[in-house]
């Protein structure tokens, strides 16, 4: 690629250190203590605004480090960055959270699973686990036998851990009060029908108005990352459709093109078509579902049964080809698990035809109604900049004004043959959020109509051999998941099972941003963003 | 005395075989109880049975299929479960929807604790049984019957719709079947039951220091 070559060149002058390493799709390797720099540099001067995906890894000898996935929104630039500490014991890394807000939660994840010190992170708690847990789980020397389940209730704690960097070289425990002794704080969840699953929230209020907000996670953190690397490549798939249950199709998906890239696998035109008019069949369900559970959360219970009348239909189709309603368990790697139902075309062109008219209904009950407008008008609202700091793709991001959509910036499956308006809209609200889902499901309607009638003819999986090993080397895929991103971060050192495997978590970057747009916003309003958000719960903790 | 479990709209003879209730059943004949009593508990169990109100508790993909029977298609409001409650104090039994983390079980805990008597526990999906697709994770537990006490096992992953519907109707059956008077039919006796709650209750919390300043 000839935008990779310029990259390249840049990169060595900035930081001569840095070794690019040709593996799999490649990537920079820089050390620790030059990659703060680096960093800066990519960020300022070279405008990679947007953080993808940060993955810590454990490389043994190696070290522990991290993994830098970075994009420059203007050029669409890509380039991969890995920076390693080889002191196993007190692994550290300087702490870009300044650089790509979306970085702050993603470092105390890795911190959270491999213990690597952040230097200079304001809040470097546990995002996941107990604070009273013990070891690192990520780490390949972890000892699953040192964590029985703890049945004492945890306790709040109130510090939070930074590490600040001495003249030395050391670094020193700093400890400050996540809030103040007169604050007024009340906690949301983790059992809460508003949280969408088992999210819980620590608001601090003075009056009605929230001042700060801290998310705490993990309550379905189901460790699927560590899992896939005692499984086989064939048997990592089943765990993609359980992290974000209502994007199962483009999350298997991504993990099987990840796959496919790494074998060097082609697949066939018609597997692709299938795909893609699977995705967009999900991301349609996923977005009735979506409205219908804003409404519930807005006590439109009304709204609630028509979403769900219509997801019906959708689901009836996808049965018909993968026998699953939620769990459809439908991509392999080199293809599909069956060829489409004979029915198929026909339900969907039906389904077409009833879906249009019905999104009127919505429109009319919903969207016109003047509680939902005022309600959701001006509330929350996320600027174009932090959308993109965050790295809050997806709907989120495209209602924020940012062309996001992955089907448009790294086009898959077939998107690049069909014709589709990617919705982006600029107030970055409640509304706004709304909106794009609505009208993708138009959008959606549309590519899959486009698609339907000509579904060629080929082979629906592709011969793979029975014992599936990549070569090493290390592949970043991405698809457009039903609420953004979703990447798969994959790296083999020759086995037929993963050496690490990361899934770049849709909404990870949704509730970091949580905080910063519910400041000085209603308490009863956080329900409405959190709504809006539309986040998935075991897709963040995963 | 004799008991027939009804549930509206199934016979009996349509439920296979459920080897614990007939169990119940039997002891219940064997034992005998008061007339008036008796008539007394078939009434309040016939009402107690279809009016099982559910806790809203769904940590993941169980928890959109619980969502489903909910809606319209489903429609578990036909059996009388539709008033889910968002607070453990008004529910009468919990439907574990989900998997279960190490960090959630203090809390799902916690929530079954504060449920009022009589209480029931529906595991539902492979995670709520065993630990599911994640058995072998750090960070699972495998199967709700280690922390609480299940009453229904409802299979699949997720269970479909109807399979769910058919568990919480054993949930049904199995209400009726037992005594609202004299102990809750626990198989356990009512005096172990109560001393086990006591001892529950009456653990001694950890010593925190309560700050006494502001009492008079
Ligand atoms: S049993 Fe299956 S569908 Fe249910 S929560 Fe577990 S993984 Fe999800």
């Amino acid at each position: 690629m000839e935008n990779n070559t310029a990259i390249k060149d840049r990169i060595t002058a900035i930081e001569p250190a840095a070794v690019w390493s040709e593996a799999g799709d490649g990537l920079f390797k820089v050390p620790a203590a030059s990659f703060r720099h680096l960093a800066e540099q990519l960020r300022h001067a070279e405008g990679f605004d947007f953080l993808r995906s940060l993955t810590g890894v454990d490389e043994g000898e190696e070290g522990l480090g991290c993994i830098y996935h970075l994009e420059n929104t203007g050029t669409g630039e890509n380039v991969a960055v890995s920076a390693l500490d080889t002191d196993r014991e007190n692994a550290s890394l300087p702490s870009v959270h300044d650089l790509w807000k979306g970085a702050g939660f993603n470092e105390r994840e890795a911190y959270d699973f491999f213990g690597i010190k952040f230097i200079g992170h304001p809040d470097l708690r546990r995002l996941y686990l107990r604070d009273d847990w013990k070891g690192f789980p990520l780490r390949k020397d972890y000892d699953m036998s040192l964590n029985p389940l703890n049945m004492e209730n945890e306790e709040a704690n109130d510090d939070s851990p930074s590490y600040v960097m001495t003249k030395d070289g050391g670094y020193i425990l700093k400890r400050h009060p996540l809030f103040e002794d007169q604050e007024y704080v009340i906690n949301i969840g983790p059992q809460h029908p508003a949280t969408h699953g088992v999210l819980r929230f620590r608001v601090s209020l003075e009056g009605e108005i929230i001042k700060k907000l801290d998310v705490h996670c993990g309550y379905i953190h189901r460790g699927i990352e560590k899992l896939c690397e005692s499984m086989t490549y064939p048997q990592t798939l089943g765990f993609t459709d359980r992290l974000d249950y209502l994007g199962a199709m483009q999350n298997r998906h991504a993990l099987c093109m990840c796959i496919e890239k790494a074998m060097g696998l082609e697949v066939s035109d018609r597997i692709r078509y299938i795909r893609t008019i699977m995705d967009e069949l999900q991301r349609i369900d996923s977005h009735l579902l979506f409205i219908a559970c804003l409404s519930q959360d807005m006590g439109a219970l009304e709204v609630f049964f028509l979403g769900f009348r219509d997801r019906e239909k959708v689901l009836d189709i996808l049965e018909q080809t993968t026998g699953g309603r939620l769990i459809q368990a439908y991509n392999r790697i080199g293809g599909v698990q069956a060829d489409i139902h004979p029915d198929f075309v026909k339900k969907v062109k039906e389904f077409i035809k009833y879906m249009r008219p019905k999104l009127q209904e919505y429109h009319e009950i919903f969207t016109g109604n003047v509680i939902v407008q005022q309600r959701l008008e001006g509330t929350g609202v996320l600027s174009r900049e932090d959308a993109i700091s965050f790295g809050a793709t997806g709907g989120t991001g495209r209602a924020s004004g940012w062309a996001c959509d992955v089907r448009k910036r790294h086009p898959y499956g077939v998107y690049d043959k069909v014709d589709f308006k990617e919705i982006v809209l600029d107030n970055g609200d409640c509304f706004d959020r709304y909106m794009v889902r609505v009208k993708e499901i138009e959008e959606s309607l549309n590519i899959v109509e486009q698609l339907i009638d000509n579904i060629p003819e080929g082979e629906y999986l592709m011969k793979t051999k029975p014992i599936i090993k990549l070569p090493e080397g290390s592949w970043y895929s991405a698809v457009e998941g039903s609420r953004g991103e979703f990447g798969v971060y994959l790296e083999s050192r020759g086995d037929k099972s993963p050496y690490r495997l990361k899934f770049r978590s849709t909404g990870l970057p949704l509730v970091s941003c949580i905080d910063t747009i519910s400041r000085n916003a209603k308490i009863a309003d956080l329900i409405a963003i959190g709504g809006t958000l539309d986040y998935v719960v075991p897709d963040i903790d995963r | 005395m004799k008991r027939n479990v009804d549930i509206k709209s199934m016979k009996y003879e349509d439920f296979n075989d459920n080897e614990y209730i007939e169990q119940m059943l039997k002891e219940l004949r064997e034992n005998g109880t008061n007339v008036i009593v008796g008539c007394l508990d078939d009434v309040i169990e016939w009402g107690r049975s279809n009016s099982l109100w559910p806790l809203t508790f769904a940590t993941s993909c169980c928890g959109i299929e619980f969502m489903a029977i909910g809606a319209a298609r489903y429609d578990f409001a036909r059996f009388g479960f539709e008033v889910a409650r968002a607070s453990p104090r008004q529910a009468d039994f919990i439907m574990v929807a989900g998997t279960i983390t190490n960090k959630m079980a203090p809390v799902l805990k916690r929530l079954y604790d504060q449920m009022a008597d009589p209480k029931y526990v529906v595991a539902t999906g492979g995670c709520a049984i065993s630990g599911g697709p994640f058995q072998k994770s750090y960070h699972v537990v495998n199967g709700v019957d280690k922390i609480i006490p299940v009453d229904v096992y409802i299979p699949g992953c997720p269970p479909r719709p109807e399979a769910m519907l058919y568990g919480l109707m054993q949930l049904q059956r199995k209400v009726k079947a037992q005594r609202f008077f004299g102990g809750v039919n626990k198989s356990i006796s009512e005096k172990e039951y109560e001393k086990l709650m006591r001892e529950d209750t009456n653990k001694a919390e950890d010593n925190r220091d309560y700050d006494e300043s502001g009492l008079a």
